[in-house]
């Protein structure tokens, strides 16, 4: 029995650890691949690239766990991003810089929110839908041009404190909150319940209208301060902003073990998946991989995670048939 | 060699991790014969039919049909040797029409490659036809009861021309009128030649079809008698493995002050001008057919479903209930009949299934305190006698009597006043629904009002203070204790107050 136990206990640390493993594996091989890989300036480099995609792939990861997920981040951020940097520039002020963003990215996100609970649109097609008209609605607003001479606004992305990077100082606050919610709040618990069995929730007093809503506002207000973090570290409010990041945080949710049936994941690992990212482009540079076979390699991984995913929820399956046979 | 044996299960054998879920079976089924397959859920049952219908494969062993050793490597290959299944989940879908679930994967096609459409219809016309059934092919799946969906996978099994057909528990979603037509068309196959591995809990039912009959008990066969030699006592027993009376004595509760009451509640198209009360202690049963509304009236009252006119009264106050929140708040809670559906959230943890509903309850200064979360959580299992390895354990790992009763502390925890359970023991074994019975005494001694809505009227009659019987959406009658009998209750069940 007592075997049983721990060789159980043994196997559950393993499915739950296993991403923080290939973290530790990667970093080492790396290591050992090129001397400049471990340094510090190196290091916070990498944290600093990723920290923009980990920021929206925190909002994403509490959408896939509740089922859904946002197409429309990265443009919405692009969106937030010009808005909050033409607001800098009309007044000077970066508080209010920085609220209009967010409210722009909470304004979007509650668009996504209304489309999916009141009209019951699918996520993936409401969100594909403001995707498109919120990349339209920033390249209106600027002409098409980006706005340059942004002055102080560039704090946000390129300020240090203690010497560390701001965009990481913010990575690492937003992913204690993201932790909080999911592990510490009613909020958290209903996320997990909705992405298990949607109906069941509902059938057991959650509101889930009102939890989707919560996180589209959640991921609103991610979605707006990486707007900012982004247009910061550019110089400047490029409409045409962070093509693609859409998909670099849901890879680094997926990579993180984040479930797309739903129901499973969690911010540490989302962040892990953000690293192992970050590490794998970081050293296919230093070891002079080519371009083009570096993205092969990223779509691989991601492939990877989503085999392994499967995988390993076809084992629990066996398992509880296991189980349940022994009893 | 016995040329009548059709299907002959030689040592088989099945390890699952830690775990050995067959234990060198033997049996053999004849042709034309019934052949009963029960024992608590667990026993292997399933894992063995799965082994012969190609899903599993045997660690070791053979399996025969007429005595010649086969490999069945898949469901395909298991049709083609003349074996279908007809699960117990039944899974279908919704938006396909009869013709085209009939022949699913084996579409006839013209020499283009094009489905032969044509083809399709008079294949099934025929096929309807011969097997004397009613349905338009074009009608589709979403329109169909769960029997007319499983007549349909009855229908399959015959155009392949299966020799044999499992049956996992065909009956624990249809009602009594429409298990005679099952019963009917088994009794058809047998004539034929047709040999039909049964599986079932439930005693009455056994007894009328087996041919035979082979216990089952944690991976082994206990025994394989023909039915003449069996009586329900001695299955029972093998397959409990213990002495269990077979019937649950009641015990007499006082019943204290009206709890809630319910004056005409009417949704148009589900039921209409519903009435009933329900007392302190009380367990108030809900028989009826499948499609007789009961479901629907309870949803309505747990603000799953809306309702438009009638009242509901909670402890002598109106109330309107709007939603699931609504209702716990005014401490009335509901099991519902389809537990995967509406009861689980299968990726999650016991722990976090029992919570559920009352979260709020774990908060202080904006946080969920695990400590008491946990102690709240263990003391209910405990007290509901939930067996788990862990209260981390995914919910999934545990057998279908051990969810059901995780569901029912999860209600617990809210600590209401009137329970709703609908169909409390379904598709869970001899055992648990034992230990069902006695929570819902011991509910009932706390003073808790318990409606229990149940297709299985013998469970019913021992349990319940007073049964409601519905047909067609309305109560057409209710009985007291003293009145019970299975024939006035059906009786009430297929009357219409209309004619």
């Amino acid at each position: 029995m007592n075997a049983v136990n721990k060789s159980k206990l043994w196997a559950n640390l393993k499915s739950k650890y296993s991403i923080y493993m290939v973290l530790l594996a990667l970093f080492l091989v790396s290591w050992l691949a090129n001397e400049n890989f471990v340094s510090v300036e190196n290091l916070l480099n990498i944290s600093t690239q990723i920290s923009v995609g980990t920021i929206l792939a925190f909002g994403q990861t509490i959408l896939i766990i509740s089922g859904m997920l946002d197409l429309s981040s990265a443009s919405v951020l692009a969106l937030a991003g010009v808005l909050s940097v033409s607001a800098y520039k009309m007044t000077g002020s970066l508080m209010i810089a920085f609220i209009v963003a967010i409210l722009v990215g909470v304004l979007c996100n509650v668009l996504n929110g209304l489309m999916v609970t009141k009209f019951k649109a699918p996520p993936f097609i409401a969100t594909l839908a403001m995707m498109t008209m919120a990349r339209g609605a920033a390249l209106m607003y600027t002409n098409g041009q980006n706005i340059y001479q942004i002055g102080d606004y560039v704090v946000f992305g390129q300020g240090r404190i203690l010497g560390i990077p701001a965009p990481i100082i913010f990575m690492i606050g937003l992913l204690v909150i993201t932790w909080y919610l999911l592990k510490h709040t009613v909020f958290g618990r209903s996320v997990y319940a909705i992405g298990g069995n949607e109906e069941a929730a509902n059938a057991s007093g959650i509101n889930v209208n009102k939890i989707k809503m919560r996180a589209f506002i959640i991921n609103g207000i991610f979605v707006g301060i990486a707007g900012i973090l982004f247009m910061s570290r550019i110089n400047g409010g490029m409409p045409n902003g962070a093509i693609g990041y859409e998909f670099k945080a849901l890879t680094a949710a997926v990579i993180g073990g984040t479930s797309f049936t739903g129901g499973i994941g969690t911010a540490s690992g989302t962040l892990a998946g953000a690293f192992i990212v970050g590490f794998l482009d970081n050293i296919m540079v230093l070891v002079g991989v080519n371009s083009y076979l570096q993205q092969i390699v990223r779509g691989a991984i991601i492939a990877l995670a989503v085999i392994y995913d499967i995988w390993a929820k076809t084992k629990r399956t066996k398992q509880k048939l296991g189980n349940a046979e022994s009893k | 060699m016995n040329l009548d044996i059709k299907l002959r299960v030689s040592n088989v054998e099945k390890f699952f991790p830690g775990v050995k879920a067959l234990d060198k079976i033997n049996f053999a089924v004849r042709k034309g014969t019934v052949h009963v397959i029960c024992g608590e859920n667990g026993a292997g049952k399933s894992t063995l039919m799965k082994v012969i219908n190609g899903i599993y494969k045997q660690d070791s062993g053979q399996i025969l049909i007429d005595e010649k050793v086969v490999d069945i490597k898949n469901p395909i290959e298991a049709r083609s040797l003349g074996i279908s299944m007809i699960f117990q989940e039944l899974n279908y879908m919704p938006e396909m029409t009869i013709e085209e679930s009939l022949f699913v994967g084996n579409w006839p096609r013209d020499r283009y490659g094009k489905v032969d459409w044509k083809e399709i219809r008079k294949r099934t016309l025929a096929l309807l036809e011969k097997e004397n059934l009613n349905y338009a092919p074009e009608t589709k799946l979403k329109d169909l009861t769960v029997s007319d969906i499983q007549m349909l996978e009855i229908l399959k099994a015959i155009s392949y021309n299966s020799d044999i057909i499992i049956m996992d528990e065909p009956t624990s979603a249809i009602t009594q009128k429409e298990v005679e037509v099952l019963f009917k068309k088994i009794n058809e196959l047998r004539e034929r030649g047709t040999c039909i591995i049964y599986i079932s809990h439930k005693m009455d039912e056994i007894f009328r079809i087996a041919d035979e009959i082979t216990v089952f008990r944690d991976g082994c066969v206990v025994d394989s008698r023909p039915k003449e030699n069996y009586d329900m006592e001695t299955v029972i027993t093998q397959m409990v493995g213990r002495k269990v009376e077979s019937i649950f004595q009641k015990e007499d509760i006082e019943l204290g002050e009206q709890v809630l009451q319910v004056k005409g509640l009417t949704n148009a198209g589900k039921f209409k001008n519903v009435n009933f009360e329900v007392r302190k202690g009380e367990i108030v049963g809900f028989a009826g057919l499948m499609g007789a509304g009961r479901t629907e009236v309870m949803r309505a009252l747990f603000g799953l479903d809306e309702y438009q006119s009638g009242d509901v009264i909670i402890k002598d106050k109106k109330v309107h209930i709007k939603s699931v929140s609504d209702s716990i708040d005014k401490k009335m809670v509901m099991l519902s009949e389809d537990r995967r559906r509406f009861g689980i959230i299968p990726v999650r943890s016991v722990r976090e299934n029992v919570s559920l509903s009352s979260l709020k309850k774990f908060i202080y200064g904006g946080r969920l305190h695990a400590d008491i979360e946990n102690q709240t959580v263990e003391d209910l299992c405990k007290k509901m006698n939930v067996k788990t390895p862990s209260y981390e354990t995914s919910i999934e790992a545990l057998s279908g009597g051990n969810q059901q009763k995780v569901i029912l502390s999860k209600w617990m925890v809210t600590d209401p006043d009137i329970l709703i359970l609908d169909e409390p023991t379904r598709g869970i074994d001899v055992g648990a629904k034992h230990e069902i019975y006695k929570l819902m005494t011991m509910l009932a001694k706390q003073g808790k009002a318990v409606i229990m809505v149940s297709s299985e009227l013998p469970e019913l009659i021992m349990m319940c203070d007073r049964i409601y019987v519905m047909a067609k959406g309305e109560i057409t009658g209710m009985l007291t204790r003293d009145e019970f009998t299975q024939e006035k209750i059906m009786a009430y069940a297929t009357a219409t107050k209309t004619q």
